[in-house]
C-alpha cells in the first residue's frame, strides 16, 4: 500500500525567519481582503455599489478640510494611549487598563479646571493640570504594577477592574460638580473665561494635540530602541528569569514602566479634557483604551508603524460613520467593520509564522 | 535471528524542519525479545527518528511497517494501538494531576480510578516498580517521574518501548535497577530501544546497536561484535581520543568560601544543608550529585539570584581582603568590583534571551556601563564579532535571534559572553548538555584556559566520567549535604557514584 | 433594616447571567484559552436571540413553546459561530489570544448594537429599545406555587427556567471537570498540551468543542439578561460590562464553576448594593457604591495571588497558542 495517499492532507511547519517586506507584503494582502469584504458586506446591506462604498469611507476621513482635522486629532488621541500602553506590553505587561488611566488623567484636569479658578493664574492652572493628570493616570497604572511586582498579580484583570473603578469615581464626580444642576453632567467648564482651556495655534484646533502627540511618539521610539530602559523593559518581557541573572531589578522595572505607561495615558486624559473638549463624561475616552491594544499589536509595538494602524483603525471608523449617516444605517455598523478587518489582520500572522504543505499528488517513492 | 520478521521497520524516513535536515532516508530494524541501543551524538536524529515511531512528528517521506504490515503513525494514539510506548527524555506528565491520573490519561472509556490503581499496583508488582497512585507529579522526584512514565505505557500494553535518554538524570544505583527491569521486559518477548550516548551503557545493556550520525544511518550490529572505540568512531566520522587536558593548577589560592550555606526553596524545603567549602583560584572545583541535589541552588547563590537562609559566603581578593557576597544581589557584586561569570543551566531561559540577535545577548552583561541615557551599541557588536570568530560560532551572522542556532552554538555564544568580562570567578552548570562531541570539546578547552590564567572554575557537571577527568576536586553533594570532597586525579568512579546517593558514600558492600 | 427579602432575589437575577459568563469561560479556560472575546459573544448571544423573538412575534400564531425555542437556538447558533471563529483564529491559525479576544469583543458589541439599532429602527418605537414583552413573559414563567410558598418560594422558586438551568450546567460543570475522562483529558489540555498530545488526546478537537460550548453557555447569559431579567427589553449598551465581571468571577472562583453559582449570586448582590444602601439625597455616593463588585474582585485577586496555592493557579499552559512541532 502506497503510505503517501493515507498522509495527512494539509501539513503545518513553521517558517524560518520571513524578511520584512514579504511578511508586510502579506499583511497587506490580508487587509486588501479585508476591504473587499467589508466593502461586499457593506454593498449587500445598504444596496449601493461598491464604488459609492468606497468613496463613502474616504469622503468620511477626507471630505473636507474640517474632517481631516478631526481625522487627525483621532489619531493623535488612539496614537497616544497606544503609546502609552506600549512599553508595558513590550515587557509582557497586558496593560488593558488605560482607559481608566486615562480617565483619571481627564479627572484631574477636569478638578483644577473646576476648582482652581480665582486662587491660580490662567498658567498656574494649566501647569497645574500638566502635573495633576500625569501624576494621577501614573498613579491608578502604578497600583497594579505594584501588586504584580510583589506578586504576580494578573495585571489583566486588574487593570481592567481599575477601568470600571475609574469610571465609577468619574461618575461620582460627574454628580458632584453637575451643572446645572440636576443634570448629572459636568457640561463645558468655564464656557466664558476659557480658564485652563489649552491654547489654540492660529486658528487650528487641534494643531497642538497633534504636535504633542507627534513629539511623544519619536520620544517613545527611542526611548524603547535606544535608551537603557527600553533594554532592560525587552529584557524583562522576553525573560524575567534572565533579567534576574543579569541584576535587571525585575520588579523597579515593571513599576517603573507601568508609571510611564499611565503617565501618558494620563496625558491623554489632560488633552481630551483639556485642549480638546473642555468637558468631562465617564466616555470620554470612548473605548480607546482596548483598540490601542490592538493598535500597538498590530504595529509589533514598533511606536512609528502604530502611526500607521492608528490611522487604519480611525480611518476606518470615520469611514464607516459616514456610511452609517448617508445610507442610514446605526453608527455600530463601523465596530463590525473594523473587527472584520482585525480578524483578517490577525490571522494573516499564521501566515508569517507557518508554512502549509498540502498533500503532493500522485507517490513518487518505492 | 536474521530471519526473524522485525517488529518495527523503518524505510527511508527522512524528516526536515525547515532548512535542517533532521533525518535523512534512514532504515532501522527493531526486533522482539531484544534490546536496541540507538546511539549517536546529541543532534544526529536519535529522538525524531522516534518521535516518528511514536506519533509526534510525521515523516516527509519514508514508510514504515510493524510486524510486516505497513502502518500510518499519524498521532501518539496511533502510535499506542500499535503497542508503542515511548518515555520522552522531557517527560510528558501533568504536575498538578496525580500518578494515576497521568497514567491513564488519554484512554477512551468511563473514569475509574479505583480500578487504574489497581491494574497499576498489579504492573507495579510484575516488575518491582514503587508508584503512589494518589501522588501529585509536582511532588515526585525525577526518577519517581520516570516510573510513573514506563507504568504508563505497560498500562497500556506497549510491547515496543522507546526509552529517550533514560539513565540522564537518574544516579548509577537506580541505573542499575531500571536496566535490570529492561531486561525483565526483554525476557517477556518485547522489543526495547534505549536512545542513548553513553557507550558504556550500550556495552552493558544493549544486544545490538544501530548508530546514526547527522541524520544519517551508519549501521548496526550486535553489540557483542563491536567495542566502544569503534562505535565511537562510527558515531563521530572520525578517530577521536576520549582524553579531556587535566594541566595541574598554578599558585592555587582560596577565592570563594562557602561556610555552612543552608539555603530552602519557597516551599520550605531544604535545599541545602549546611554546606562548606573552598573555590580556589587556578583550579576547577566539579561539583557531582543527583540532579537536582541542590547544585542550581548552590550556583545561584554565589551568584546572588537565591536567598539564602544563613550561612556566609566570601570572596578572597588577591591581597587577602575578605567580602561578604551574601545578601547582594548581581548588581551589586558587579558594582563591588568582583568579576564573577555564571553559565546557567538554562541557556535559553537564563543566559540568554532567545529572541534577541546575537550582538543585543552581548550587552546583557554590560549595557549600564557609562553614564549616558542611551545603550552603546558598537562594543557588544565587535564583541559578537569576536565571539564568532574565535569561537567559531555558526550562524547566518549576529544579528539573528540566538533561538535559531544549535544548542552547542548558544552554549558559545554564552561562555563567549561570560568570559569576555575576564571573570576571576567562573561558575557552569552543566555546560556541555545536549552538545555534540566537537563542541564540547571546545568547552572544555575555553575552561581549561580560564583555568590556567588563575580563575577559580566551579564545574557542575552530570557526566561522572568527564568530571572525573577534569576537575581538579570533586565536591560530592547528596540531597543538599556535601557528601565529601575528594581529589580529580585518582577518583574512582564507582566511589563518587556511591557518595551521591549515601552520605559519606562508605558502601554496605 | 437591610430588606434581605427582596434584596436576595434580585441578587439572584443579577447574578445568573455572570454565572452563565463564568462557567463559559471557566471551560474555555481550562483548555487553555483566554478568551476575552466573553463580552461581545454574551452580547451577540443576546440580539440573536432578540432576533429570532422579534420576528416570531410578529408572526400570527404564537404559543409559549417555540417563542421559548426559537430564540434559544438563534442564541446558541449566534454564540456557538462566535466560539468557532475565536477558534479558528487562535487553535488552527494560533493568533495571539489576548488580541483577537478584544477584536472579538468589539465586533460583538458593534454587531449587537447595529441590530440592535436595525430593530429599533424596524420596530418604529419612539423609545430606544426594542421591546418583546411576549417572549419575555414566556421566559419568566415560574411555578405557579412559588407565589403561594411564601418567603420560601420567593427565595427558591421565583425564577424563570434560565436561572435553574445556569445552575444545572454550572453544577454539571464542575462534575464533569473533576471526575470524568473527558474533564481530566480537558484539564490535561489547558495544563500541558504536549503531553496531553503524547497521550493520544486530540488537543485540537478539545480546544474546539471547550471553547465552543463555553461560547455557547456565556451567549445564553446574554440571553438571559435581555428576556429574564431586563424582561424582554433591548436597549443598546444596556448590557454593560457584565461580560468582563464574567471573566473576573473565573478567577473569583479560582476555576471550578460550583463555587460559581454563590460567588455569582453575590456579585449580582454587589452589582445592585447601591440600590439597597440608604444614601438619601445623595446621588454621587451611589456611584461610588457602584464599584463595589470591581473593588472586591480586586482585592480576591490580590489576595490569591498572595497566598500561592498550587492547585488555585491558573491552567498552565493559559493564553498560549499550541504547535506541536515546536522546536
Amino acid at each position: 500500500m502506497n503510505n503517501k495517499t493515507r498522509s495527512p492532507l494539509i501539513h503545518v511547519s513553521k517558517r524560518g525567519l520571513l524578511p520584512w517586506y514579504k511578511a508586510w507584503a502579506i499583511r497587506g494582502a490580508a487587509l486588501v481582503l479585508a476591504l473587499v469584504t467589508c466593502g461586499l458586506i457593506t454593498s449587500l446591506v445598504t444596496r449601493q455599489n461598491p464604488i459609492q462604498v468606497y468613496a463613502a469611507i474616504i469622503n468620511g476621513s477626507f471630505g473636507s478640510p474640517r474632517k481631516i482635522w478631526v481625522l487627525l486629532q483621532n489619531i493623535s488621541m488612539l496614537l497616544c494611549i497606544s503609546l502609552a500602553v506600549t512599553p508595558a506590553f513590550r515587557m509582557r505587561c497586558w496593560n488593558l487598563g488605560a482607559e481608566g488611566q486615562a480617565l483619571i488623567g481627564g479627572l484631574a484636569a477636569a478638578a483644577c479646571m473646576i476648582l482652581l479658578p480665582g486662587k491660580l493664574p490662567n498658567w498656574g492652572i494649566i501647569a497645574c493640570m500638566c502635573v495633576a493628570s500625569v501624576l494621577s493616570g501614573a498613579i491608578w497604572a502604578a497600583i497594579p504594577a505594584f501588586f504584580k511586582a510583589k506578586w504576580n498579580t494578573n495585571e489583566t484583570l486588574f487593570t481592567l477592574m481599575m477601568n470600571y473603578v475609574a469610571t465609577q469615581l468619574v461618575a461620582y464626580y460627574c454628580v458632584v460638580w453637575e451643572s446645572p444642576k440636576g443634570s448629572g453632567t459636568i457640561g463645558v467648564i468655564n464656557p466664558t473665561t476659557e480658564l485652563g482651556w489649552f491654547p489654540q495655534i492660529g486658528s487650528y484646533k487641534y494643531l497642538l494635540n497633534i504636535l504633542i502627540v507627534a513629539a511623544v511618539c519619536l520620544a517613545m521610539y527611542v526611548y524603547l530602541n535606544y535608551s537603557k530602559h527600553g533594554y532592560e523593559i525587552t529584557v524583562v518581557g522576553e525573560s524575567e528569569r534572565t533579567a534576574r541573572y543579569v541584576g535587571i531589578k525585575v520588579d523597579r522595572v515593571i513599576i517603573r514602566t507601568m508609571l510611564l505607561s499611565g503617565a501618558v495615558c494620563g496625558l491623554a486624559g489632560l488633552l481630551l479634557v483639556g485642549s480638546t473638549n473642555h468637558t468631562l463624561t465617564t466616555t470620554i475616552v470612548d473605548g480607546r483604551g482596548f483598540t490601542a491594544v490592538m493598535v500597538s499589536w498590530l504595529a509589533k509595538f514598533n511606536p512609528i508603524w502604530m502611526i500607521l494602524t492608528s490611522f487604519l483603525i480611525v480611518f476606518l471608523g470615520r469611514g464607516s460613520g459616514e456610511i452609517a449617516t448617508k445610507f442610514g444605517l446605526n453608527r455600530s455598523f463601523g465596530d463590525i467593520l473594523t473587527g472584520l478587518i482585525l480578524f483578517f489582520i490577525i490571522g494573516s500572522e499564521f501566515f508569517i509564522n507557518y508554512e502549509i504543505h498540502f498533500r503532493k499528488s500522485g507517490g513518487k517513492e518505492g | 535471528m536474521d530471519n526473524k520478521i522485525p517488529a518495527v521497520k523503518m524505510r527511508n524516513i527522512t524528516k526536515t524542519f525547515g532548512p535542517t535536515v533532521a533525518n535523512d532516508k534512514v532504515w532501522l530494524d527493531i526486533y522482539r525479545g531484544e534490546i536496541l541501543a540507538l546511539l549517536g551524538e546529541n543532534g544526529s536524529g536519535k529522538t525524531t527518528l522516534m518521535n516518528m515511531l511514536s506519533g509526534i512528528y510525521f515523516p516527509d517521506e519514508g514508510a514504515i511497517s510493524i510486524d510486516g504490515k505497513d502502518v500510518v503513525i499519524r498521532s501518539p494514539k496511533d502510535a499506542f494501538d500499535l503497542g508503542i510506548g515511548m518515555i520522552h527524555q522531557h517527560f510528558k506528565l501533568v504536575d498538578v494531576l496525580t500518578a494515576a491520573e497521568n497514567i491513564v490519561l488519554g484512554l477512551p472509556g468511563k473514569l475509574d480510578l479505583k480500578a487504574a490503581s489497581e491494574k497499576i499496583r498489579t504492573i507495579c508488582e510484575a516488575y518491582g516498580f514503587e508508584v503512589d497512585p494518589n501522588q501529585k507529579i509536582y511532588d515526585m522526584s525525577v526518577s519517581q517521574k520516570q516510573t510513573v512514565e514506563i507504568v504508563k505505557v505497560l498500562y497500556r500494553g506497549a510491547d515496543i518501548l522507546i526509552l529517550d535518554e533514560p539513565t540522564a538524570v537518574l544516579t548509577p544505583q537506580e541505573t542499575d535497577k531500571l536496566f535490570n527491569v529492561l531486561r525483565n521486559m526483554r525476557n517477556d518477548n518485547k522489543a526495547i530501544v534505549i536512545i542513548t550516548h553513553k557507550m558504556h551503557e550500550v556495552e552493558a545493556l544493549s544486544d545490538r546497536v544501530a548508530i546514526l550520525r547527522h541524520g544519517q544511518f551508519i549501521g548496526d550490529m550486535p553489540t557483542a561484535k563491536t567495542n566502544a572505540q569503534e562505535m565511537t568512531n562510527m558515531m563521530v566520522g572520525h578517530a577521536v581520543t576520549l582524553n579531556i587536558d587535566r594541566p595541574d593548577p598554578v599558585d592555587p589560592k582560596p577565592r570563594i568560601v562557602v561556610k555552612n550555606l543552608t539555603v530552602r526553596s519557597i516551599d520550605g524545603i531544604v535545599k541545602l544543608d549546611d554546606v562548606s567549602f573552598t573555590a580556589n583560584s587556578g583550579e576547577i572545583l566539579g561539583i557531582a550529585g543527583i540532579s537536582g541535589c541542590g547544585q542550581k541552588e548552590l550556583l545561584e547563590a554565589i551568584a546572588g539570584l537565591q536567598p539564602v537562609e544563613k550561612g556566609s559566603i566570601e570572596y578572597i581578593e588577591d591581597d587577602g581582603r575578605a567580602e561578604q557576597l551574601l545578601g547582594k544581589d548581581p548588581l551589586t557584586i558587579q558594582q563591588m568590583g568582583v568579576s564573577l561569570s555564571f553559565v546557567p543551566e538554562d541557556r535559553l531561559g537564563m543566559g540568554l534571551v532567545a529572541n534577541m540577535d546575537l550582538s543585543d545577548n552581548m550587552m546583557l552583561r554590560s549595557f549600564r556601563r557609562g553614564h549616558s541615557v542611551f545603550t552603546d551599541r558598537k562594543t557588544p557588536r565587535q564583541l559578537a564579532l569576536d565571539v564568532v570568530q574565535e569561537l567559531e560560532v555558526v550562524t547566518p551572522g549576529i544579528s539573528t535571534p540566538v533561538r535559531r542556532l544549535s544548542g552547542g552554538n548558544v552554549q558559545k555564544v554564552l561562555v563567549g559572553r561570560e568570559i569576555a568580562s575576564a571573570p576571576t570567578v567562573l561558575l557552569t552548570a552543566y555546560a556541555v548538555r545536549g552538545l555534540d562531541i566537537n563542541s564540547s570539546y571546545t568547552i572544555y578547552d575555553l575552561i581549561n584556559k580560564q583555568k590556567k590564567s588563575g580563575v577559580a572554575v566551579v564545574y557542575v557537571g552530570e557526566d561522572l566520567d568527564v568530571l572525573l577527568e577534569l576537575a581538579d576536586r570533586i565536591l560530592v553533594l547528596c540531597g543538599g549535604k556535601v557528601s565529601g570532597i575528594v581529589p580529580g586525579r585518582g577518583a574512582n568512579k564507582r566511589d563518587v557514584g556511591m557518595m551521591m546517593t549515601k552520605l559519606g558514600g562508605n558502601a554496605h558492600e | 433594616m437591610f430588606d434581605f427579602i427582596s434584596f436576595i432575589p434580585r441578587a439572584v437575577v443579577q447574578g445568573i447571567p455572570l454565572l452563565l459568563g463564568s462557567t463559559g469561560e471557566t471551560l474555555t479556560e481550562k483548555s487553555g484559552n483566554l478568551n476575552l472575546g466573553i463580552p461581545g459573544i454574551m452580547y451577540v448571544g443576546a440580539i440573536s436571540g432578540v432576533i429570532g423573538a422579534f420576528f416570531y412575534e410578529q408572526s400570527p400564531n404564537f404559543a409559549p413553546l417555540p417563542a421559548i425555542l426559537i430564540p434559544l437556538g438563534c442564541c446558541l447558533l449566534g454564540s456557538l459561530l462566535m466560539g468557532l471563529l475565536y477558534c479558528f483564529l487562535t487553535v488552527t491559525l494560533r493568533a495571539n489570544q489576548n488580541v483577537t479576544g478584544l477584536a472579538l469583543t468589539t465586533f460583538g458589541v458593534g454587531f449587537g448594537n447595529f441590530f440592535g439599532g436595525s430593530l429599533i429602527k424596524l420596530s418604529g418605537s419612539d423609545l430606544p429599545s426594542v421591546i418583546l414583552s411576549a417572549t419575555s413573559n414566556a421566559f419568566r414563567t415560574s411555578l405557579p406555587i412559588a407565589e403561594k410558598a411564601g418567603v420560601f418560594g420567593k427565595l427558591l422558586l421565583s425564577y424563570g427556567f434560565l436561572a435553574y438551568i445556569a445552575v444545572i450546567i454550572a453544577l454539571t460543570a464542575a462534575y464533569i471537570l473533576k471526575h470524568t475522562r473527558v474533564g481530566l483529558h480537558l484539564r490535561a489540555v489547558g495544563e500541558n498540551p504536549n503531553t496531553a498530545d503524547a497521550a493520544g488526546i486530540n488537543v485540537s478537537k478539545y480546544k474546539y468543542i471547550a471553547t465552543c460550548t463555553g461560547s455557547m453557555i456565556a451567549g445564553l447569559g446574554g440571553l438571559y439578561y435581555v428576556m429574564d431579567y431586563a424582561s424582554g427589553v433591548w436597549t443598546n449598551d444596556a448590557f454593560g460590562d457584565r461580560g468582563w465581571l464574567a471573566i473576573a468571577l473565573v478567577i473569583f472562583t479560582v476555576w471550578r464553576p460550583n463555587v460559581g453559582v454563590l460567588a455569582s449570586f453575590l456579585f449580582g448582590g454587589l452589582y445592585i448594593l447601591h440600590m439597597y444602601i440608604p444614601s438619601g439625597m445623595n446621588l454621587a455616593v451611589k456611584e461610588l457604591y457602584k464599584m463595589a463588585p470591581y473593588v472586591v474582585t480586586i482585592i480576591v485577586l490580590v489576595l490569591s495571588s498572595m497566598r500561592n496555592k498550587r492547585e488555585n493557579q491558573p491552567p498552565a499552559s493559559l493564553g498560549l497558542a499550541y504547535f506541536r512541532e515546536e522546536r
